[in-house]
C-alpha cells in the first residue's frame, strides 16, 4: 500500500468518526485541527483505524502519536 | 425507524467508526421518541459505553439524556448528597462496575472466616448503595455482576477453593442475585454472561484497562451496551409481544407440499431433524413468557396442519393463536395477524428462512423486524441474542397471555354468531373489579402503563416506584380494573389516574388494553372514577388528550364519555370537562360489578 492509499483510507475513517465529511488529513495534521478530537474520540478513532487497516497499536504508539504523519508511518511498517 | 448495523447480529466495527452519523440519521428519521433519563455510575470509563447505549436506545425509540459520574465516582456518586443527579432525576441508573471494582480479594492463607467476611463487606457496599439509591430516586437501578477474572492463580482449583478469584466472585455474584430476587426494580446486567459469549479472553484484553481504564475491550462495548439497551426497553414496555413463524423450511427442514408429512425434516432420526426439533422445543418455550405464537405460510392449509401435527412435532395446533396458510403475500397475511391480535405489526418478530420474504415483511411493514437467522443450527443463538423478549418482569398475566389470546379468538367466534352487539355482550357473561391500586397488581399495572400505546389518553410512562408513591399520595385517586368473562380472566386490563386540585379532579392517565376494546369496560372505568370523586366531593372531572403516532383511536374518546371540549390547540391536544351533578347515572349496563 502507497501512502497516498493509507491517505485516502484515513480521510475515509476520520470522516466517518467525526462525522464529517470535509476532512482531510495530512502528516501536520494534530488533535488540534480536527473538530471533536479530544482524548474520549482519540480512543474510538484508534480503534476505528485499527480494524480498518488490521493492524494494531501497541501502548507506547499510541501514547506517543503526535500527529497523523506518525500514524502513516506505523499503519505502514505493520503493513509492510 | 430500525437500523439494520443496530440488529443482531450487529456490525461492531460499523457502529464504533460511525457511531456519530449514526446517532444523526436517527434523530433526524422524524421518529417518534419516548424521552428518557439514564444515569451512569462507573467504577471504569463509560464514555464509549454511554454513546453506543443511546445508539442501541434510539433505535428502540427512546432517546436519552445522560448522567455520567466522573471516572470512577460510582460509589461516591451514590452514596453521598448529590444535587446535579437529584436535579437530574433519572428514569432508571446503571451501575458500571466489573471485577476491576473488587475492593478485597482472599489471600491463600486466609481463613474461611476472613474470606466471609471479605464477601460481607463487599456486598454490603454495594448493598449499602442500591438501598440509597432506590431510597432517594425511586427508579429502576441496573447493575453489573462481575465477569470472571482475567487469571486463574490456582487453574482449575480458582473454581471451587474459597480462596480463588473465580470461586469469589462466584460468591459475590450469587449474593447480587439474592438481593435481585428480593427487591423489585433492580435489575441484573449479566456481564458475566455477555463477556463468556463474547470470549472472556477478548473481553479481558488489559490493553483497553492500562489505556484506557475500559473495564472491557473497546470492541465488545456493542454487545454490553446492546444488553444494557435491552433491560431498558423492557422496563419501558418495548419489549416484542409475539412471533410470526414460517413453516417449510423453518420450523422443519423440506417443503411439505412437495416432500409429504412423512418425509419432512423433524424428529429424532436423523441430524437436520434433531436440529428442527431443538428450534421447536425452544420457540415453544417461549409460550411460558407470554410471547405469542402464529404462523404465516405459503402452504395449504391442510398441509401446514399436518405438519403442526407430525409425530415428532413440539407443536399442538393449539399452540397457535393464529395459522395463516395461504397463497397471500406474506405481508398481508403478517398484517392480519396483527390486527386479529389487536397489535400493532411492529410488535410481532417475523422468523422466516427465505430472506426475500424477511424482505418484503419489512419493507412493506415498517418497524417489524425479521432477523437474518442463517443456518438453522443457528436460528436459536441469532434469535436469542437479539433480546426481543427481554423479561425484567413476569407478571401472572404474562403466564397466561397465550390463553387469554385464545379465548379471544373464541369470543370472535361467538361474536360472529349475534346479531345484536349488546347481546353478545351479555352472552359474555362479564364481571370486573376496580378499585385503587393494590400492591399485588403494581407490577402489572407498571408494565400496562409502559405498553399502552394505543389506547391511551395521555402517554404518560410510570415506574413502578412512580406509581407507588402515586397510590400513596392522598390527592390522588388510583383506579385499576379487571375484567373476567365466560371464557377466562382477562387480568388488570385498564388503568385510570386522577389527581384532585380543589374541586376539580385532572385525567392523568387512562389506559386500556386493546384485548378488551369494546366490551364497554370505558364506561365501567368512567362509572367508578365518576363515584370515586364523588365520595371526595370533585365537582368536575378534566380530561386531557395528547395526540401521537399511535393513539388517534381515543381522539374522540372524552366525548363519548359524556365530556365536552372546552379547548384544542394547534398540535390537536385536546381539554375536556365533565360536570358532576347531584346524580350520576351508570353508564356501564353489561358488566357485573363486584365489591
Amino acid at each position: 500500500m502507497t501512502r497516498a492509499e493509507v491517505y485516502e483510507r484515513l480521510n475515509g475513517v476520520f470522516r466517518d468518526v467525526f462525522d464529517d465529511e470535509t476532512i482531510t488529513v495530512c502528516d501536520e495534521t494534530t488533535s488540534d485541527d480536527v473538530e471533536g478530537w479530544d482524548s474520549l474520540e482519540h480512543i474510538n478513532l484508534v480503534v476505528a483505524v485499527e480494524s480498518e487497516f488490521g493492524i494494531r497499536f501497541n501502548m507506547g504508539e499510541v501514547n506517543k502519536l503526535k500527529n497523523v504523519g506518525e500514524m502513516a508511518d506505523i499503519i505502514l511498517r505493520q503493513l509492510g | 425507524m430500525k437500523v439494520k448495523e443496530l440488529e443482531y447480529p450487529f456490525d461492531t466495527e460499523a457502529i464504533l467508526a460511525r457511531k456519530k452519523r449514526l446517532r444523526r440519521e436517527l434523530l433526524e428519521s422524524g421518529a417518534a421518541f419516548t424521552d428518557k433519563k439514564v444515569a451512569i455510575l462507573g467504577g471504569s470509563t463509560t464514555s464509549g459505553i454511554k454513546q453506543v447505549l443511546e445508539l442501541f436506545l434510539l433505535n428502540y425509540g427512546i432517546r436519552p439524556s445522560f448522567y455520567e459520574s466522573e471516572y470512577d465516582q460510582y460509589y461516591q456518586d451514590a452514596m453521598f448528597p448529590n444535587p446535579s443527579l437529584e436535579a437530574f432525576a433519572p428514569d432508571v441508573i446503571y451501575i458500571h462496575t466489573s471485577n476491576r471494582n473488587v475492593t478485597a480479594w482472599p489471600q491463600v492463607a486466609d481463613s474461611a472466616e476472613t474470606v466471609d467476611g471479605l464477601i460481607r463487606a463487599e456486598t454490603d457496599r454495594f448493598i449499602g448503595m442500591w438501598d440509597r439509591l432506590a431510597a432517594v430516586y425511586h427508579c429502576p437501578i441496573i447493575q453489573n455482576n462481575f465477569e470472571m477474572p482475567l487469571y486463574r492463580l490456582m487453574g482449575n482449583r480458582d473454581a471451587y477453593d474459597i480462596h480463588g478469584a473465580v470461586n469469589f466472585l462466584t460468591r459475590l455474584n450469587m449474593e447480587f442475585y439474592a438481593y435481585a430476587q428480593t427487591h423489585e426494580n433492580f435489575y441484573i446486567c449479566d456481564i458475566n454472561y455477555i463477556s463468556a459469549d463474547y470470549g472472556l479472553k477478548e473481553w479481558s484484553k488489559p490493553f483497553y484497562w492500562h489505556m484506557y481504564k475500559y473495564a472491557l475491550n473497546v470492541s465488545a462495548i456493542p454487545y454490553l451496551s446492546f444488553n444494557v439497551a435491552n433491560i431498558i426497553k423492557s422496563l419501558f414496555g418495548k419489549n416484542k409481544k409475539g412471533f410470526v413463524l414460517d413453516l417449510d423450511n423453518t420450523l422443519w427442514g423440506g417443503v411439505i407440499g412437495d416432500d409429504g408429512v412423512d418425509n419432512i425434516a423433524l424428529g429424532p432420526e436423523e441430524p437436520e431433524g434433531q436440529a428442527y426439533s431443538a428450534f421447536q422445543r425452544y420457540i415453544k418455550a417461549h409460550k411460558q413468557l407470554g410471547v405469542l405464537l402464529n404462523i404465516d405460510s405459503k402452504n395449504d392449509r391442510d398441509n401446514a396442519i399436518a405438519g403442526i401435527g407430525h409425530r415428532d412435532s413440539a407443536f399442538t395446533e393449539d399452540d397457535f393463536i393464529c395459522v395463516k396458510a395461504n397463497w397471500d403475500p406474506k405481508d398481508r397475511n403478517f398484517a392480519a395477524i396483527a390486527e386479529e391480535l389487536n397489535l400493532l405489526p411492529e410488535s410481532l418478530v417475523f422468523i422466516d428462512d427465505n430472506p426475500a420474504e424477511r424482505h418484503i415483511v419489512t419493507e412493506q411493514l415498517k418497524g417489524v423486524q425479521a432477523p437474518a437467522i442463517g443456518d438453522v443450527t443457528e436460528y436459536i443463538q441469532t434469535i436469542d441474542r437479539s433480546g426481543f423478549f427481554e423479561v425484567t418482569t413476569l407478571s401472572k398475566d404474562d403466564l397466561k397471555r397465550n390463553e387469554m389470546y385464545r379465548e379471544n379468538v373464541q369470543r370472535a367466534r361467538l361474536e360472529a354468531s349475534f346479531a345484536d352487539y349488546s347481546d353478545y355482550l351479555r352472552s359474555l357473561d362479564m364481571s370486573a373489579v376496580i378499585r385503587p391500586f393494590e400492591p399485588a397488581y403494581m407490577a402489572r399495572i407498571a408494565q400496562l402503563s409502559n405498553k399502552s400505546n394505543q389506547f391511551n389518553l395521555t402517554t404518560r410512562r410510570y415506574t413502578q416506584a412512580e406509581l407507588e408513591q402515586t397510590a400513596a399520595d392522598p390527592d390522588y385517586i388510583t383506579l385499576y380494573g379487571k375484567l373476567t368473562d365466560r371464557f377466562g380472566d382477562n387480568g388488570v386490563v385498564s388503568v385510570v389516574i386522577g389527581h384532585v386540585a380543589g374541586e376539580a379532579c385532572h385525567v392523568d392517565l387512562w389506559i386500556m388494553s386493546c384485548r378488551v376494546l369494546k366490551r364497554d369496560m370505558e364506561y365501567a372505568m368512567m362509572d367508578a372514577l365518576a363515584h370515586a370523586c364523588q365520595a371526595r366531593g370533585v365537582k368536575k372531572i378534566v380530561g386531557h388528550y395528547y395526540p401521537t403516532a399511535k393513539n388517534g383511536m381515543v381522539r374522540e374518546f372524552y366525548g363519548a364519555q359524556g365530556f365536552t371540549k372546552v379547548s384544542e390547540d394547534g398540535q390537536g391536544n385536546t381539554d375536556w370537562e365533565y360536570e358532576l351533578g347531584g346524580d350520576y347515572e351508570n353508564k356501564n349496563k353489561v358488566i357485573r360489578i363486584e365489591e
